[in-house]
């Protein structure tokens, strides 16, 4: 099928689910909405809600924060994982020892972390960015791990016939590998980073995408709701978008862009 | 240095000598497997030999303990008259399996031998050209390991492991995985680029006209386990050789026929032992 085929049949079907929302949140059927407005909103209003936080700019002051706190969970995420993961791919003892906490620690659903980050951090967005690093942390650590675990003996063995340091072997064999093992995991460390800023502003903030859907909510404003679920669609697919490039360029030597979502 | 000094002076050091050399490995179930046993070999400076036998005798291990990779159980290494301690650092391995660094491209893959031993990154990248050239990639050199085909990564691989120029080449069946007519074309490649300076090569394989087409020496191995040799065959074809024509030689196939005659038995035991 051609690009422009799959685009316009993919806008078919919005454009569908748009116009039967609309039609019964507006048209009564047998002498009742299917959609009350009160529980469903409706598409236009939703969208006149969406115009409205654009052009009066309200919007980007928190799509900004949303941003800034994903990129810093990401960022100090990723350098924990890499950083714990090489230190116990490279010391199986440490690995084998703390291997039930590591668990444990995974095992704990984030949310509930999210009242003590709050707690020792603020409001503000550093209890955030803690949510999300604690999600971010574990997808980079795991990759790192198996990836440094996991380079193919021969690739080693023929480092060091060719005469490479420790050292060496860690530049040019472990960290490529264990990178790789990382960026097929981008897309999903990514999302938890947003996920975990979202997650953080919904419970309790005063800025970013969440705040704003948590506002709505509160004052059973459905038409933000939607809105700010629907703005945040868009920012995290425009994210993912971003991803792919970077993802493109940096696993050109892989035989084919390898995507884990796992 | 000393040590260095003192090997050269002997007219012909022996590049590569394994004295009743047992490898033995520790299985899952606690017994002991004895891949390889009391095996005795040379590799003269310059002497091109190839290692035959059955699948699973334990060519391998033999060129693992000569390489550093692997220490023999009992008995003794020496790499032109010292004793081996670590890996063979005079010593340059082509692998069976496909052993390029998957991040690098082709050209990084072969100056990478050069850069870890401290020449300049843009000295390493010319020396690197030169090699890819001689094994007819030039065009390939910004291509990564996967964009080429298994032949091309083959040529790769020899020139990442020449460009360090060793003294002795260890080939663990270089060629297995390429079709019958890269095998050859690869095989005269490897050669010609041997018949420039002589290296010692040890070079194991499962196929017996490579070897002779090869080689100096064919050296036959039993079926494991406790694998040892069991015949020595010098090969009186003259050089330089063409791999294709070589096998149309009537030499040629007298040698086949009567090294095969005592390899065959080994072979049907080996299959008879990895089928049962």
């Amino acid at each position: 099928m051609s690009k422009i085929a799959l685009l316009s049949l993919q806008l078919l079907v919005a454009v569908v689910a748009l116009a039967l929302w609309q039609l019964f949140a507006t048209v009564p059927v047998f002498g009742r909405l299917l959609l009350p407005p009160f529980f469903f909103s409706n598409p236009i209003d939703v969208g006149s809600q969406v115009v409205d936080w654009f052009s009066s700019g309200v919007i980007w002051k928190h799509l900004l924060i949303t941003l800034w706190e994903s990129i810093l969970a990401f960022a100090i995420g990723s350098l924990g994982g890499v950083l714990v993961g090489f230190w116990f791919a490279r010391q199986p003892l440490v690995a084998a020892v703390l291997d039930p906490y590591v668990k444990m620690a995974n095992a704990l659903p984030r949310v509930v972390l999210a009242p003590i980050f709050t707690l020792w951090l603020g409001l503000g967005i550093w209890s955030k960015v803690a949510l999300g690093v604690t999600l971010v942390f574990f997808i980079v650590f795991f990759n790192v791990y198996q990836g440094v675990k996991e380079v193919s003996a021969t690739v080693l063995a023929n480092g060091r016939m060719l005469g490479m340091s420790e050292r060496q072997l860690m530049r040019h064999v472990y960290w490529p590998s264990a990178l790789s093992w990382m960026f097929s995991s981008l897309h999903t460390s990514v999302g938890f980073a947003v996920v975990g800023a979202v997650v953080g502003e919904y419970l309790g903030s005063a800025a970013g995408l969440g705040y704003l859907i948590q506002q709505a909510e509160g004052v059973f404003d459905v038409a933000g709701v939607f809105a700010g679920m629907f703005v945040l669609s868009a920012f995290v697919i425009l994210i993912d978008l971003a991803v792919t490039r970077v993802e493109r360029r940096l696993l050109v030597w892989r035989p084919e862009a390898v995507e884990s979502r796992g | 240095m000393g040590k260095r000094v003192q090997a050269d002076i002997t007219a012909n050091p022996t590049a590569v000598a394994l004295d009743e050399a047992t490898v033995a490995f520790r299985l899952a179930d606690q017994r002991v497997y004895t891949a390889v046993e009391k095996v005795r070999l040379a590799v003269e400076d310059g002497e091109f030999v190839a290692i035959v036998g059955p699948t699973g005798c334990g060519k391998s291990t033999l060129l693992n303990v000569a390489a550093g990779l692997l220490k023999p159980a009992s008995g003794s290494v020496r790499i032109f008259n010292a004793p081996l301690a670590g890996l063979n650092g005079e010593a340059g391995y082509l692998f069976q399996a496909d052993a390029l660094f998957p991040w690098k491209t082709a050209i990084d893959n072969v100056a990478i031998g050069l850069e870890i031993r401290g020449t300049s990154r843009a000295g390493a990248l010319e020396r690197a050209q030169d090699w890819l050239t001689t094994v007819g990639l030039s065009a390939f050199g910004n291509r990564y390991p996967h964009m080429l085909s298994g032949g091309q990564r083959k040529r790769v691989g020899l020139a990442q492991v020449l460009i360090r120029d060793p003294k002795i080449l260890l080939m663990d069946e270089p060629f297995g995985p390429l079709d019958a007519q890269t095998r050859q074309i690869m095989g005269n490649l490897l050669l010609e680029l041997w018949n420039a300076d002589r290296k010692a090569v040890l070079f194991v394989t499962h196929d017996l006209e490579e070897a002779i087409a090869l080689a100096d020496r064919v050296v036959i191995m039993s079926a494991g386990p406790g694998a040892r040799i069991i015949g020595d065959w010098r090969v009186r074809l003259p050089r330089p050789r063409d791999i294709s024509e070589v096998r149309l030689d009537h030499e040629f196939h007298a040698l086949h026929r009567e090294i095969w005659g005592v390899l065959k038995d080994q072979v049907m035991k080996g299959y008879a032992q990895s089928a049962g």
